[in-house]
């Protein structure tokens, strides 16, 4: 099966990243295709490269990076919600690219679930 | 066609178990993560609601978030199945679309 | 995979359904929902809105913002209709417990009940809540 991810809250402040991430590690596990994780709303957060949490936690930024390293996962940010927060090409961290909603709304046209995580 | 509904606030903050439970048509499944785990918990002021529906919807909740918050599944509504990821994942395959109620 | 351009775009038609259950201004979520909405309709997908809970709040007549210094984005919801987004409804009973009626409203939408919001629902591709 062919998910997307929408995951509209930044890391930390609340589980949806977590919850977001541990899905799509478990979907990946399981032989699913993941068309894209798409972050809107504060999630574009998930991509700053200046994120730097204590080392005995875990970095989410980091990672969503490594997934997408590791599987050729899509890590998409939105452009609009980006801008709104201060999140440019400069501070993206490795696998993210920063795109339009349209990428969103095919993600849902060619997957065969959305999933949401937010709050 | 069935949904799936995830709920994860806890009913005690913000009541969204109830709107999902409003909406939700029988044969539907609604599956606790995050706070919304505390839904699970038999005999609080909040768990009349699901145990009324049970039979009609399958309840599900994601056992690492349960485990997370020191919940013991003795202490969980009965009728209720824990899953973990990969059972969310099969969860999500099996429903036909997915709503969260966010 | 490159956006698709609206006046190219020959793929699939799917049921997309928003859900709108917040109230505008205090939350983010109003606005930048209202954005994917229209998106979806520019993809020429089969676009259902839908405000219940405090979302039958965004539709509201009267907003006035210039005190809080945000945008107004109210009028936008009129501007729907031109962007073939039809199937606008809200929820009886979260009106009815808001205290609104139809003419509280800022735009004409279908007043559905609880249980035909529900079968809306159980028809849909994709369900993205904001």
């Amino acid at each position: 099966m062919k998910f997307g991810i929408l995951v509209n809250e930044g890391p930390f402040t609340h589980q949806a990243s977590d919850s977001a991430y541990q899905f799509t590690k478990a979907a990946i596990e399981k032989g699913h295709e993941i068309v894209r994780v798409f972050f809107y709303h504060d999630g574009v957060n998930n991509s700053n490269k200046l994120a730097d949490p204590p080392s005995d936690d875990r970095n989410l930024v980091k990672l969503w990076s490594d997934l997408a390293a590791e599987h050729g996962v899509e890590l998409i940010v939105c452009v609009a919600a980006a801008m709104r927060r201060g999140i440019n090409d400069d501070l993206l961290a490795a696998g993210f690219k920063i795109s339009g909603l349209g990428q969103l709304v095919e993600a849902g046209i060619i997957g065969d679930r959305l999933v949401t995580f937010g709050d | 066609m069935a949904l799936l509904h995830t709920v994860n606030k806890s009913p005690f903050e913000r009541n969204v178990i109830s709107d999902c439970l409003r909406l939700a048509k029988d044969g539907s499944a609604i599956l606790l993560i995050e706070d919304g785990v505390y839904a699970a918990l038999e005999g609080t002021s909040a768990s009349d609601e699901i145990t009324r529906r049970n039979g009609s919807i399958k309840f599900f909740a994601l056992g690492p978030d349960i485990e997370a918050r020191g919940l013991s599944e003795k202490s969980l509504i009965e009728g209720l199945t824990l899953v973990d990821y990969s059972g969310f994942v099969d969860l999500v395959e099996e429903y036909n679309s997915v709503q969260s109620w966010l | 995979m490159e956006d698709f351009e609206d006046d190219e775009f020959d793929g699939p038609i799917k049921k997309f359904m928003y859900v709108n259950r917040k109230a505008p201004y205090g939350t983010v979520y109003a606005l930048e929902g209202l954005e994917v909405v229209l998106i979806t309709a520019a993809f020429d997908q089969d676009v259902s809105l839908v405000f219940v809970d405090d979302g039958v709040f965004q539709i509201k007549k009267d907003q006035e913002t210039t005190g809080i210094n945000m945008k107004n984005f109210s009028p936008i919801y009129r501007a729907l209709e031109g962007y073939d987004v039809e199937k606008i409804c809200a929820e009886k009973e979260s009106l009815e417990s808001r205290g609104l009626s139809e003419d509280d409203l800022v735009i004409p939408v279908e007043i559905l009940s609880s249980a035909e919001i529900s079968e809306l629902m159980d028809a849909q591709d994709v369900i993205v809540t904001f």
